[in-house]
C-alpha cells in the first residue's frame, strides 16, 4: 500500500493503464518479462494495474492508456507491423505522448519508434516519435550483455534527487507530469544519486544514430549500445524512450521499472511504497557481472 | 589416396589422445582434427557405411530422438555409428566415424545415425551427399543469441531439404509442426508425416511464447483447431489453405503418468501396438512418433519399433534418476521455454508441493542471454512448491523469475555454488517423505550436475 502520508494529494488507489502493441507478434526477448515486473510491482503498492494490448488492424486510444509498450520480434512479423503503426496507430501515438503518456520501445520496438530502420534492402518507415534512424552497416550482429549508465537528465536518477541535468534541452516536457519541487543536496550526494546503472542484454543487427532532438538514454559501460561506436545507448525524447537492453529490461533493473510506475501515473519516484527487493537487487548485480561491471 | 586417409585417421587419433591425456574433453576434438586433414573426412568415411546415413535435427529432443531410434535399429539388428555422446556438430559427428572407421576402407557398423545441431544441418547433409533419410522434428525459440530468429534457422533447412530433392533421401517431418511440415511441401511421397491425434490432450490456449503463428507460404494467421504443444497441432491457413498434411505415423489415446511415463497407442503403414514408454510427457510421445517414422521409413518392423521404443532409457539428463541417500534426485533438463513449458506441464500432473533445485547457467552452450526464463511459463509452479534452491552462474536471475511467477520468496533459496546449492536442497527435504527432489538444470549445469553425482560416488547410467 502507498503510505498516505506520501501521497497527499493523490487519491488511494490510483492505477497504470499499460498498452502493449503487438503482444503476439513483438515478444521475441521475453518482453512478458517487463510487463509481468510493472503489473506485480503495482499490485505489491495496491496500485491499479490494467493491461490491454492492440495488435493488426485495431485503432488505439490516445487517452485510454498511461504507457504504451512496444517489444521487438522476428524480421517477418515486424515489417507487418511496421506497416500497421502507420496505418492505425501513429497518430493515436503522437496524440498520447503530446499529452503525456509514456512511450517505450524495446529492441525492434525502439526501431520502429524512430523515423525510420533498415530491414534488407528496404528502407522501412516507423512512428517518428523518436528523433533517430536505424541502418545496416557491415559488420556482425551486436550481441551481449551490456550495463549502461542512465543519464542524470533522461531516465529519472534526478527526477526525486537533483535539479534537472545540463543536457536537458529547452523546450522539451520532460518525462515526468507531475515534477515536484525539489530539494538541493550537496555535490557529491548529486553524484551518487545520479550513478544509476542499467544492466540486460543486446541482440541487434542494425545501427541507430540519433538527431538532434532526441538525447541517448545512457553512456555505454561495457558492452556494444546503439550503434557500436559512439558509446551511447537508447534514446529519449519527451516521453518516449528507446532501448536496445532487453533480457529482459525491467526485472534486472527495478528501479528503472518503478520509475516507469511513478512517472506514468503522475508520481514522484519517491513516493512509492519501498518493497522488499533483495531478490531484484541480486539480480541486478547478477547482469552486472555478466556484462562486467 | 586409402593410404594417406589411413595415415591422416592415425594422425587424428593421435590429437584425440592428446586431447584426454592434457585433461580434455575429446569428443569433438579428433574429428575437428582429422576435419583439417581431410575436409571432405565425413563424406569418406560415411560413403563406407553400406546402409547410408540418418540425421536427426530439433529445436527440442534431438538426442532423445535419436536414442530412440538407435535403440529400434538395435532390436532390428543393424549395427550403427551413432554419435551418442551428443556431439552433434561437424567435429562430434567426424570423430565419431573415426572412432567406427577401420583400415582398408572398412568401418564398424552398417548405417550412420547422427544428431545434428538446427545450424550444422545443412553443411553436414551436404557432406554426407546422399543421406537415407532426415528427421526434421520441431523448431521452437532457442538461444536468439547463437541461432538466430527462428525463420532463419528454418531458411536453412529448407536450403537442406531442397539439395536433397533429387536423390532417394526420405524426409521424415512432424506434420503438428508448421514450420517442419511446409518443408515438405514439393517432395512428395518422399515426406512421411508424423502427428499426435488425441484431441483430449489439446491445451486450452497457445503458450505466450508460441512461435510461427504465420502461414510460412502467405503470411496469414494459422487457424488452430487444437494447440498441443507451444505451436505444434492441428492448424490450417484460412489464407491459401495450407493444412496439417495427415501423418502416416501418429500417437492415439495417449496417457500421461506424471514425471514417470507415458502409453499411446501407435499408428504406422505397417499396423497398430500399443507403447509403454519408460519417459514422461508429451514431449517424448513426439520423440517416439520421430523414431517411429524414421523406422517406418526405413521400412523396419513394427515389432522391432515397439521393443526399441520399450527398453529406451532416459538419455543423459533426460528424466535420469539417481539415488541420492534414500531419495529420489530426478533430472529434468530445461534450456529454452517450450522444453521448460513441458517439463513443467509434466511435473504439474505430479500431485503434491515439490522440491526443487533450478540450476540456470549462462555459459556458451546454455546461451548467454538468460531472457528465455521469463518466456517459460514457470507460473504452473505457483502453489506447487515446498522449496526452491536456486543454482548457476545467473541463480538470481531464475529466482526472481519464481518471484514474479507467484512462487512465495520464503520458499525460494538461493545459492550459486551446486555442490552447496546440491547439499542444502538434499539435506532440506522432510524426514520420512518419500518424495523426490527434482533438478532442472540447463545444459552446462546438467553436466556438472552429473559430474558432481558421478564424483561423490553415485551411480549414473553410462550413456547408453
Amino acid at each position: 500500500m502507498i503510505a498516505p502520508s506520501l501521497t497527499p494529494q493523490r487519491g488511494p488507489s490510483p492505477t497504470l493503464r499499460v498498452c502493449a502493441l503487438y503482444p503476439e507478434l513483438l515478444n521475441i526477448y521475453a518482453d512478458r518479462g517487463n510487463l509481468l515486473v510493472l503489473a506485480r510491482r503495482c499490485a505489491w503498492r495496491g496500485i491499479g494495474f490494467e493491461l490491454a494490448g492492440s495488435s493488426l488492424g485495431q485503432p488505439l486510444r490516445a487517452d485510454a492508456h498511461d504507457l504504451f509498450y512496444i517489444g521487438g520480434g522476428q524480421d517477418r512479423d515486424q515489417r507487418l507491423c511496421a506497416a500497421d503503426l502507420l496505418e492505425t496507430k501513429r497518430e493515436a501515438l503522437h496524440a498520447a505522448a503530446a499529452a503525456g503518456a509514456l512511450v517505450v520501445g524495446v529492441c525492434g520496438g525502439y526501431q520502429l519508434l524512430g523515423h525510420s530502420y533498415a530491414l534488407q534492402d528496404e528502407e522501412i518507415e516507423g512512428v517518428g516519435l523518436l528523433d533517430v534512424r536505424t541502418v545496416r552497416e557491415p559488420g556482425a550482429r551486436l550481441i551481449g550483455n551490456i550495463a549502461i549508465e542512465v543519464s542524470p537528465d533522461v531516465a529519472g536518477a534526478t527526477a526525486s534527487r537533483g535539479a534537472p541535468g545540463p543536457r536537458e534541452p529547452p523546450g522539451d516536457p520532460g518525462g515526468s507530469r507531475a515534477r515536484t519541487p525539489e530539494p538541493q543536496h550537496a555535490p557529491e550526494q548529486r553524484a551518487a544519486a545520479r550513478a544509476r546503472v542499467l544492466a540486460g542484454f543486446e541482440n541487434h543487427g542494425g545501427r541507430t544514430y540519433l538527431g538532434a532532438c532526441a538525447r541517448p538514454l545512457g553512456r555505454v559501460l561495457r558492452g556494444r549500445g546503439n550503434d557500436g561506436r559512439s558509446g551511447w545507448e537508447g534514446a529519449r525524447q519527451g516521453n518516449t524512450l528507446g532501448t536496445y537492453m532487453h533480457g529482459p529490461l525491467l526485472p534486472k533493473n527495478s528501479w528503472f521499472a518503478d520509475w516507469l510506475i511513478a512517472t506514468a501515473i503522475g508520481l514522484d519516484p519517491g513516493e512509492l511504497a519501498p518493497l522488499d527487493d533483495a531478490l531484484e537487487r541480486e539480480a541486478h548485480l547478477s547482469a552486472r557481472r555478466a556484462a562486467g561491471v | 589416396m586409402t593410404l594417406a586417409l589411413d595415415v591422416e585417421l592415425a594422425l587424428a587419433r593421435g590429437v584425440g589422445t592428446l586431447s584426454r591425456l592434457r585433461g580434455g574433453g575429446a569428443t569433438s576434438a579428433p574429428g575437428k582434427a582429422l576435419l583439417r586433414l581431410r575436409p571432405d573426412a565425413i563424406a569418406q568415411l560415411s560413403a563406407r557405411l553400406p546402409r547410408g546415413s540418418v540425421l536427426v535435427s530439433a529445436t527440442n529432443g534431438k538426442t532423445t530422438t535419436t536414442a530412440m531410434a538407435a535403440s529400434i535399429l538395435r532390436a532390428a539388428g543393424i549395427a550403427l555409428v551413432h554419435n551418442q555422446a551428443g556431439a552433434n556438430m561437424a567435429g562430434g559427428i567426424a570423430s565419431t566415424l573415426l572412432a567406427a572407421a577401420r583400415r582398408h576402407d572398412g568401418i564398424a557398423g552398417e548405417l550412420g545415425l547422427f544428431e545434428v545441431d538446427e545450424l550444422w544441418l545443412a553443411p553436414v547433409a551436404a557432406q554426407l551427399g546422399r543421406p537415407r533419410a532426415i528427421v526434421l522434428s520441431n523448431l521452437f525459440r532457442d538461444q536468439l543469441d547463437r541461432y538466430g530468429e527462428l525463420e532463419a534457422v528454418a531458411d536453412s533447412w529448407a536450403s537442406a531439404v531442397r539439395a536433397r530433392a533429387h536423390g532417394h533421401c526420405r524426409l521424415v517431418l512432424n506434420a503438428d509442426d508448421p514450420l517442419v511440415a511446409d518443408l515438405g511441401r514439393e517432395h512428395g511421397e518422399r515426406a512421411l508425416y508424423f502427428g499426435v491425434e488425441d484431441e483430449s490432450l489439446a491445451l486450452a490456449s497457445m503458450a505466450h511464447a508460441a512461435d510461427a503463428k504465420h502461414c510460412r507460404r502467405c503470411g496469414t494467421p494459422y487457424v488452430f483447431d487444437a494447440v498441443y504443444l507451444g505451436h505444434l497441432g492441428h492448424y490450417h491457413c484460412p489464407g491459401c489453405g495450407q493444412a496439417r498434411p495427415h501423418p502416416l505415423v501418429s500417437a492415439h489415446e495417449v496417457a500421461l503418468a506424471g514425471v514417470r511415463s507415458s502409453r499411446f497407442r501407435l499408428q504406422t503403414p505397417a499396423g497398430q501396438a500399443t507403447i509403454a514408454l519408460q519417459l514422461p510427457g508429451l514431449y517424448n510421445v513426439y520423440n517416439a512418433l520421430a523414431a517411429a517414422a524414421l523406422a517406418s521409413a526405413l521400412e523396419l518392423p513394427l515389432a522391432s519399433i515397439a521393443r526399441g521404443l520399450e527398453t529406451v532409457r532416459p538419455a543423459f539428463g533426460r528424466a535420469e534418476t539417481v539415488l541420492v541417500g534414500s531419495r529420489e534426485l530426478r533430472i529434468l533438463l530445461v534450456k529454452n521455454p517450450a522444453g521448460a513449458n513441458e517439463v513443467l506441464r509434466t511435473l504439474a500432473l505430479e500431485p503434491g508441493e515439490h522440491d526443487l533445485l533450478g540450476v540456470l547457467n549462462d555459459n556458451i552452450a546454455d546461451g548467454q542471454d538468460v531472457s528465455w526464463v521469463w518466456d517459460a511459463d514457470f507460473e504452473q509452479l505457483a502453489g506447487r512448491v515446498r522449496r526452491v534452491t536456486c543454482s548457476g552462474t545467473r541463480a538470481p536471475e531464475l529466482a526472481l523469475r519464481l518471484k514474479y511467477a507467484g512462487v512465495e520468496p520464503g520458499r525460494i533459496a538461493l545459492q550459486q555454488d551446486l555442490a552447496r546449492a546440491l547439499d542444502s536442497a538434499s539435506a532440506d527435504l522432510p524426514a520420512g517423505v518419500p518424495a523426490p527432489l527434482y533438478a532442472l538444470p540447463t545444459y552446462t549445469a546438467m553436466l556438472a550436475l552429473r559430474e558432481l553425482l558421478v564424483a561423490r560416488g553415485h551411480e549414473l547410467a553410462a550413456w547408453s
